[in-house]
């Protein structure tokens, strides 16, 4: 276990670097955007004065690193500087209710996509070629060959105009669990549709991987049932690969939603992301970026120490 | 009894598929020979139907400006004509011929989707090898190389990279490749990370085999299988990239056809319950699913399952 | 709404259309319609659905630029003056206003006994902070420029405020009706608009930007028969078809920029549809400073490179009419009726080129969604019918991302929105004048220079139509943009919302005044 320990550590620092170096592209990145916030805000009424006057008074004419290093600075002692846009409102307030929303949907989806998928997954091996296996396969691999939006109007087509859910996943303030779940259900039916397919053939891939290694011939001729085989001798076996893919869907699920929240009017990170890149609003950017990897590392290191904890070869490393 | 109507179609359809792949087995193993013919002969109908399709995009992309009856760009009729013996599938919002517009789509979808898979592969594999192989510093660099891409969300970061390179196709290529080929990375280095510990390759090293006899010649003929499952998938993703990217404005350059772009642009039309929408993103579905097939295909026979 | 009988052959749309296209400044409805709707009562719940909204849309009013914000803005504050539907200039918190003789010095006398949401009176510096607000060296406004006329402003006493002019302009109150300068309350000389505080006929509970707005009436508001319902709320749903089905479903009462493209399917699924044709156009401007396009031989050919009437039928889905290459809309005063419509063309295109010793024309046009709804496709469009007068445009779509930073103004020929502006000085100043910000053909013509001035301080109504008259036309036989096609303001509204007899065609939405005009059945 000490092992599983150290490496823990030894990623969380990595992790803290990986951090460092993205906030270091992406400011570089919208730095090397056309355009900054001064000229985005003011569109097509920008005059070269008003433009001037707007970077002076944000401090937009210092030089690139000495932004940077303010900016770095703030973060170290945990203040993520004010949004350019919304001067004066902090940019973690901004970012709360929205990270809050992005959370929700990611979990519901997952909650309906992961035990689907990894179901589906064993099933199709466990039925391997057969009719079942090719029809779950073809529906799930046309799922994910339409487009995000695409599914989001053929749902709000079938299940919004007949009065089943609202087209529309705004959240009213002070809603309850079960107002909320109804409203975004839309949003998070897409998004199960959309990330079911992967796991599901990842899982099948990985299951059926696995059953010509002569353990599992072993334990068909010993005549033990194919089911069986399968739940009890592949599937732990599966764990590595398998939470490695459901550790790259949930990241997707918190940091690639951008187009399923604007169909759905749903108030999330992606969306806010977007906009802001768009408006070159670097610090709300910037801490946005610093989330999804974050979410990214951790949701990967996770899927690792399980990866580990799942096989005692890895575990009892010396 | 809509519903019912559904199975039934949904029936004929299979019924068709099963009998047209049927038939281009039979022609296939007719004309080949060999070790092809044995391969061939013994594919399921599934790859043979994914093989069928194949065959007719790569036969319609080559021959698009004879199969199409009016040209790509060129505006033929008025806005959003119905389907008549004309425009077989009507027009589109300009008045051009959707149907054309469908072929040629191919021959400009098809064409680029694989350039960038290749080319995402082609990176991806390379270096993912090359870490597993020579591993120490070039491995850690390169991991956390790839570690840092892909903490940045795929879609923002090609944003921002299209954004500041510009938006030709060369470059919308390029861009949606290195993001993708982030992800090939990691899978090959994975894959080849357990290769490379095999007492054979230990082998090969003693040997003094050079680097690139290493890579090619001993693992890279282990790991193909996993790297050809990814093929099928990636493929169809970039598809996907294309489509979110007009999605948010950005895009392949007008009036160049393709199929992402055109769902986008039709895609309203669906929540009025119009299927115009359904062709272009059907036919990138249905590629998507013959690949795959074949792909299973591939892979089955590469995992030396015998059932 | 219900009750309105519906005449075989012509629907609404098609009355409003016609309303719209025989050149009224506003939207007259047919007798047995106003009837029906005499009586606007108060209540509901108003919610409009917007194709903008940005979530770094701010309550500063300095970079208010599209149509959430600019409802926003006419919601909770009022202006000194405001454009009516008829396109007539009225008073709002300006009781009355009068001019020097040179028009260079205006008086404006302030509406006694109005109020802030806060309780504070509306009074003389609440004014002048307000202007402020945009004027002067160090300003960060988007408004800079159309106040920089402005030489000084003094309070005369609680409710007079006099502005003075560099110059005569007889159109100056025009200007104050801007959407960027409404009156907040006044701090120590300045104004604080993070408060959220204004006077208009609704207070501000909440703004989320990007997502949504929220008010409720205020019950002290000094119009009685204005804003007419309980609580007004506006929703940001960027994607058009998230809007529609937004309206279909019920979860809004009305939206703006329905997609053209399926707009037919909409009015299928039962709701009604307004359309007023107005100033805004859509253009593209080339760079008369720059190669080929500094011979005017060559603007001609590209003007008469362009199929219009294909334009408004494909790209507005016939909500718009053709432009004929100067920016005056139909319902401006002194629109210039009898200028000859210019046709496509391809022979007299192909004229133009050989006058200007050239055989064949190559050149990119730059467009993005960013500068229209439909701008991709409109070059596509122009890039065809041009191809027909052996002129090869190359449409490029560029990033909508910094479209107006990046390539508007900096591209040598790219595609462009212009709302339009209610007054002929005002559009012609802002976007033609030598050396004005945001000439985008950089065009400089001496005759129209001495008349755009002599036109501005002239106070007799004919003279100025005849000097208008000349200018439109020189813009559109020199001018160095291409003007296809003015876009009528489309709307999609719920049965039980009730209009005027009257909409304003200034801009969207009833001159951003539909939450104090409109009601419910």
């Amino acid at each position: 276990m000490a092992h599983v320990w150290r490496m823990i550590a030894q990623r969380l620092a990595l992790g803290l670097l990986t951090l460092f170096v993205v906030s270091i592209i992406i400011f570089g990145a919208t730095e090397l955007l056309p355009g900054d916030f001064a000229q985005a805000v003011l569109g097509q009424a920008a005059t070269p004065e008003a433009v001037a006057n707007i970077r002076r008074e944000l401090g937009l004419d210092q030089p690139v690193y000495m932004r940077y290093f303010d900016w770095l600075f703030g973060v170290l002692q945990g203040d993520f500087g004010t949004s350019l846009a919304q001067r004066g409102r902090p940019v973690t307030d901004m970012i709360l209710s929205r990270l809050g929303n992005t959370f929700f949907l990611a979990i519901y989806a997952a909650a309906m996509a992961v035990p689907l998928a990894l179901t589906l997954g064993v099933l199709v091996a466990l039925w391997r070629n057969s009719l079942f296996d090719r029809i779950a396969n073809s529906t799930a691999l046309s799922a994910i060959s339409f487009p995000e939006f695409f599914v989001a109007y053929i749902l709000i087509f079938v299940l919004a105009q007949s009065g089943y859910f609202p087209s529309m996943a705004r959240m009213p303030a002070g809603a309850d669990l079960g107002e909320k779940l109804y409203r975004a259900f839309l949003p998070a039916l897409t998004l199960t549709l959309v990330v079911t397919a992967h796991m599901m053939r990842m899982t099948r891939a990985a299951i059926i991987n696995l059953l010509a290694s002569p353990y599992i011939e072993m334990a068909r001729l010993k005549g033990m049932r194919q089911s069986r085989v399968i739940v009890h001798h592949a599937l732990p076996n599966a764990i590595a690969p398998i939470a490695n893919v459901v550790a790259i869907n949930l990241a997707y699920l918190i940091t690639g939603v951008v187009v399923v929240e604007v169909v759905f009017v749903y108030p999330g990170l992606g969306q806010l992301m977007v906009d802001s890149v768009s408006r070159r609003d670097i610090p709300v950017v910037q801490a946005i970026a610093l989330i999804f990897a974050a979410a990214y590392v951790l949701l990967n290191l996770t899927a690792d120490v399980i990866s580990t904890l799942s096989n005692p070869r890895l575990l009892y490393r010396k | 009894m809509t519903l019912l109507m559904f199975f039934v179609w949904l029936a004929v359809v299979i019924a068709v598929s099963i009998a047209l792949a049927w038939g281009f087995r039979a022609v296939a193993t007719a004309v080949t020979q060999g070790e092809m013919q044995r391969a061939l002969r013994n594919a399921p109908l599934t790859a043979a139907f994914g093989m069928l399709v194949i065959f007719v995009y790569l036969v319609v992309a080559i021959l698009a400006p004879m199969i199409a009856p009016f040209p790509e760009r060129e505006v033929v009729g008025s806005q959003f004509m119905p389907w008549s013996a004309e425009h077989w599938l009507g027009t589109d919002a300009l008045g051009r011929d959707m149907f054309s517009r469908m072929i040629y789509g191919t021959r400009n979808t098809v064409g680029i989707a694989f350039a960038t898979t290749a080319l995402a592969f082609l990176i991806g594999s390379v270096f993912g090898l090359l870490a597993a192989t020579v591993g120490g510093w070039l491995d850690q660099g390169l991991s956390r190389l790839v570690d840092v891409m892909m903490a940045i969300p795929s879609l923002i970061f090609a944003l921002l990279l299209l954004t500041i390179f510009g938006t030709s196709v060369i470059t919308l290529i390029m861009v949606i490749a290195v993001i993708d080929s982030t992800r090939v990375f990691r899978l090959s280095r994975a894959v080849a990370e357990g290769v490379v510990v095999m007492d054979y390759i230990e082998a090969a090293r003693l040997r003094g085999e050079g680097l690139v006899y290493l890579i090619t010649r001993e693992i890279l003929p282990n790991v193909t299988a996993p790297l050809v499952a990814e093929f099928g998938l990636r493929f169809c993703f970039v598809f996907l990239s294309i489509s979110a990217l007009s999605f948010l404005g950005l895009g392949i350059q007008p009036p160049t056809a393709d199929w992402g772009s055109m769902v986008r642009e039709n895609a309203t039309l669906i929540t009025f319950g119009d299927i115009t929408p359904l062709l272009p993103a059907g036919a990138i579905a249905l590629l998507t699913v013959a690949v795959n097939f074949v792909v299973d295909w591939q892979l089955y026979r590469a995992s030396g399952l015998k059932e | 709404m219900s009750n309105l009988p519906r005449t075989p052959g012509i629907t609404r749309r098609g009355l409003m259309k016609s309303a719209g296209a025989i050149g009224a400044a506003g939207l007259i409805l047919p007798a047995s319609y106003r009837k029906a709707m005499a009586e606007p009562k108060r209540g509901g719940t108003f919610r409009i659905g917007f194709g903008h909204g940005n979530t770094t849309d701010s309550l500063n009013p300095a970079l208010w630029d599209q149509a959430f914000v600019q409802v926003l803005g006419n919601t909770m504050h009022n202006y000194l003056t405001v454009i009516g539907p008829d396109g007539q200039l009225e008073p709002e918190l300006a009781e009355s206003w009068e001019a020097s003789a040179d028009a260079a010095t205006w008086t404006f006398k302030l509406r006694e006994g109005v109020t802030f949401h806060d309780g504070k009176d509306v009074v003389a510096d609440d004014v002048i902070a307000s202007l402020n607000h945009h004027r002067g060296e160090d300003s960060a406004s988007a408004a800079a420029p159309i106040v920089e006329a402005i030489t000084d402003i003094r309070a005369d006493g609680d409710h007079v405020v006099v502005i003075t002019l560099e110059a005569g302009d007889a159109d100056f109150p025009f200007i104050l009706s801007d959407y960027h300068l409404p009156i907040l309350p006044a701090e120590d000389g300045r104004i604080d608009f993070n408060r959220g505080i204004g006077c208009g006929g609704y207070i501000l509970e909440s703004f989320e930007p990007g997502v949504d707005a929220h008010f409720t009436r205020n019950p002290d508001y000094w119009k009685s028969d204005r804003a007419w319902f309980d609580r007004v709320e506006l929703y940001a749903i960027l994607d058009s078809a998230a809007r529609q089905n937004a309206l279909i479903t019920g979860e809004v009462d009305v939206i703006d920029r329905p997609d053209l493209n399926t707009i037919h399917m909409l009015e299928r699924a039962g709701v009604n549809i307004i359309s007023v044709s107005g100033t805004q156009h859509y253009t593209f401007a080339m760079d008369s400073r720059a190669d080929p396009f500094s011979n005017n031989h060559v603007r001609l050919a590209l003007k008469y490179g362009v199929n219009r009437q294909q334009m408004v039928d494909t790209i507005l889905s016939g909500f718009g009419v053709v432009g004929n290459d100067h920016p005056i809309g139909r319902s401006n005063r002194f629109h210039a009726d009898d200028l000859e419509e210019r046709e496509f063309d391809p022979d007299r295109a192909r004229h133009h080129l050989r006058e200007a010793g050239l055989d064949s024309l190559t050149v990119d046009l730059s467009a993005a969604d960013a500068a229209f709804a439909g701008a991709v496709d409109a070059a596509v469009l122009f890039s065809e019918s041009a191809a027909q007068a052996g002129i090869t445009i190359n449409p490029v779509r560029e990033p909508s991302d910094g479209y107006w930073s990046n390539v508007w103004m900096v591209k040598p020929f790219s595609a462009v929105y212009w709302g339009g502006r209610p007054t002929e000085d005002w559009m012609f100043s802002t976007a033609f004048a030598a050396g004005a910000p945001w000439n985008d053909g950089f065009w400089e013509h001496e005759r129209f220079e001495e008349l755009l001035r002599a036109a501005r301080s002239e106070l007799d109504e004919d003279l100025r139509a005849e000097m208008y008259f000349e200018m439109q036309q020189i813009v559109r036989d020199e001018g160095a943009i291409v003007i296809p096609m003015f876009s009528d303001y489309v709307m999609a509204t719920a049965d039980n919302v009730m209009t005027p007899d009257q909409i304003g065609a200034n801009t969207t939405l009833d001159g951003v005044r539909a939450t104090e005009r409109w009601w419910f059945a």
